[in-house]
């Protein structure tokens, strides 16, 4: 690929946290294969191919398992209970990302529908900056 | 039935596990050593070792990397080369897979290989910071998972597509706690019952206390030469017939199937084939029980029982001493200790034990053909090792 036809902003983690900022949930989109691939990477992971464009996510999809953390790490501390579950988007990709408001099993059903919602970003003066999307039940 | 020796082990010692205050990992180190060099008298080891193979996962814990030429120097074998192999939680296999890999070659004929972590003298919360960075930063961890996390997705994915139980998953805890009630060098030496461990407090839904291994320091040891060398050293070698090694998606929620360890499959296959056997043929193996669920899910990926029926397998009592296929008769992960860096090569010593009848009051009687399988993080790799003993 040439450099001329390099993506803007380039498939990277901290692009993807960027569009998090603006209330968007980014994919690349292989242009060779069609696959759609969250968290984006510069390479596709299915054929291999460098030739990639973003798409947006509806942000909807299906809760494919979830745990309920009890014993959280120190930056979490406050939030515990939590929930976190892996919810894949109806495009394709399959996602990480805290449940808002669930700490209890019977909340949560394998196969549920859920969506994404994004809340401002914490206040972090070191490296990562990110913010954080969520999930809630759909 | 079985391959050609790729190597063989000569002698192995394992430090006692558990919290070993005062103790520095290189000190740790040299006990296990120690017991190596002191079970192979005929072993010279400023002439005969050509290289240090050992595997640390973390220099945070002791604020020391560097650990090939650290080890090498503490062993008095200073100019001798001295790696340091890391996989995370599989540190010691990589340093066994290729430790293997360079007897095989024909470049180094004799290797010290082990491996070593220190981590009780750090609070809990620094230690399941340091272990998590064997997991995914920017997706996994900043997303609130831990380890204990990273498998309850897992096990809450397995109970669902299977309908495995969190008693199933206890039944694992009391097993291998119970073997661990027969090693002196278990970090614990008691028995538990199914209600302790499911009555034990939850750490990650539907993971509890129980279904957690424990930090543990402690460090490994065994010397591998090349086969046609072995009979120097002992008249009770054990081969190594067959290795594999593998990765996994780095994230779990990137698998494609969240049920199952891919680079348990795949190794394990590696390794089957290398050597030439089968699950069946299996007379006792150590696998990578961090949490009780690994296990159940490592008795399907490594072809002890079919997809899904793991649980069933342990509920049957099939992986008890005196089962199907006794599993972690150390007492595994969950309750001989779990050093990380160490505890690849202190499943060989286990299989070095029961392979050459020294296993004391868990031996599996008339064991030949043994296994071992150690992953790394929540199983983006992993490393399989066949063993068969010596004539």
């Amino acid at each position: 690929m040439s450099q001329q036809e390099a993506l803007t902003p380039p498939p990277t983690v901290e692009s993807f946290y960027k569009f998090v900022a603006e209330g968007k949930l980014m994919a690349v989109k292989c242009k060779k294969c069609g696959k759609i691939i969250a968290p984006p990477r510069p390479v596709c992971d299915g054929c291999l191919s460098r030739d990639l464009e973003w798409v947006q996510l509806k942000g909807e999809g299906e809760l494919v398992t979830f745990t309920i953390i009890h014993v959280p790490p120190v930056q979490f501390a406050s939030m515990a209970p939590y929930t976190v579950a892996v919810v894949k988007m109806d495009e394709g990709p399959k996602l990480p990302g805290i449940v808002k408001g669930v700490t209890q099993p019977d909340q949560l059903k394998i196969g549920m529908r859920m969506k994404v919602v994004f809340e401002p970003a914490p206040q972090q003066q070191t490296w990562p900056q990110w913010p954080r999307y969520y999930f809630e039940p759909a | 039935m079985s391959g050609k020796p790729l190597a063989a082990i000569v002698s192995a010692g394992l430090s006692k596990f558990g919290r070993r205050e005062g103790l520095y990992g290189r000190e740790l180190f040299l006990e296990a050593a120690g017991e190596a060099f002191d079970r192979c008298p005929n072993l010279d080891p400023r002439r005969d070792i050509k290289g240090v193979f050992v595997g640390h996962m973390g220099e945070s814990y002791e604020h020391q990397g560097h650990t090939g030429p650290t080890i090498s120097d503490w062993l008095g074998l200073t100019p001798t080369q001295g790696f340091r192999f890391e996989s995370a939680c599989a540190s010691s296999s990589a340093a066994l897979r290729c430790a293997v890999m360079a007897i095989a070659s024909g470049l180094l004929d004799i290797v010290l290989v082990g491996g070593v972590e220190k981590m009780t003298h750090r609070t809990t919360p620094e230690v399941t910071e340091y272990l998590a960075m064997a997991s995914d930063f920017p997706f996994e961890q900043w997303h609130g998972l831990t380890f204990p996390g990273l498998f309850a997705l897992m096990a809450t994915a397995h109970m669902h597509k299977y309908g495995t139980t969190e008693e199933q998953l206890a039944m694992v805890a009391v097993k291998n706690h119970k073997n661990a009630s027969m090693n002196p060098k278990a970090q614990f030496q008691k028995v538990i019952t199914l209600e302790d461990a499911l009555k034990s407090r939850v750490i990650a839904w539907p993971l509890k206390l129980f279904d957690c291994s424990p930090i543990t320091d402690g460090a490994s040891c065994a010397i591998l030469v090349k086969p046609e060398l072995a009979k120097k050293f002992t008249d009770t070698p054990i081969y190594i017939i067959g290795s594999g090694g593998a990765t996994d998606r780095l994230g779990v929620y990137a698998r494609d199937d969240i049920t199952s360890l891919l680079s348990a499959k795949v190794a394990s296959q590696e390794a089957y084939k290398m050597a030439g056997v089968e699950p069946k043929d299996i007379d006792v193996a150590e696998v990578h029980d961090c949490f009780t669920i690994a296990e159940v899910i490592l008795y399907e990926d490594l072809g002890f029982c079919p997809k899904g029926y793991g649980g069933k397998f342990i509920e049957e009592g099939q992986t008890h001493i005196g089962g199907k296929i006794p599993v972690n008769t150390s007492g595994g992960l969950k309750a001989k200790g779990h050093p990380v860096g160490a505890t690849g090569v202190a499943q060989v010593y286990e299989i070095y034990l029961q392979l050459t009848g020294q296993a004391g009051p868990r031996q599996v009687s008339g064991a030949e053909i043994a296994l071992t399988h150690n992953m790394g993080g929540s199983g983006a790799s992993a490393f399989v090792h066949i063993y068969r003993r010596g004539d």
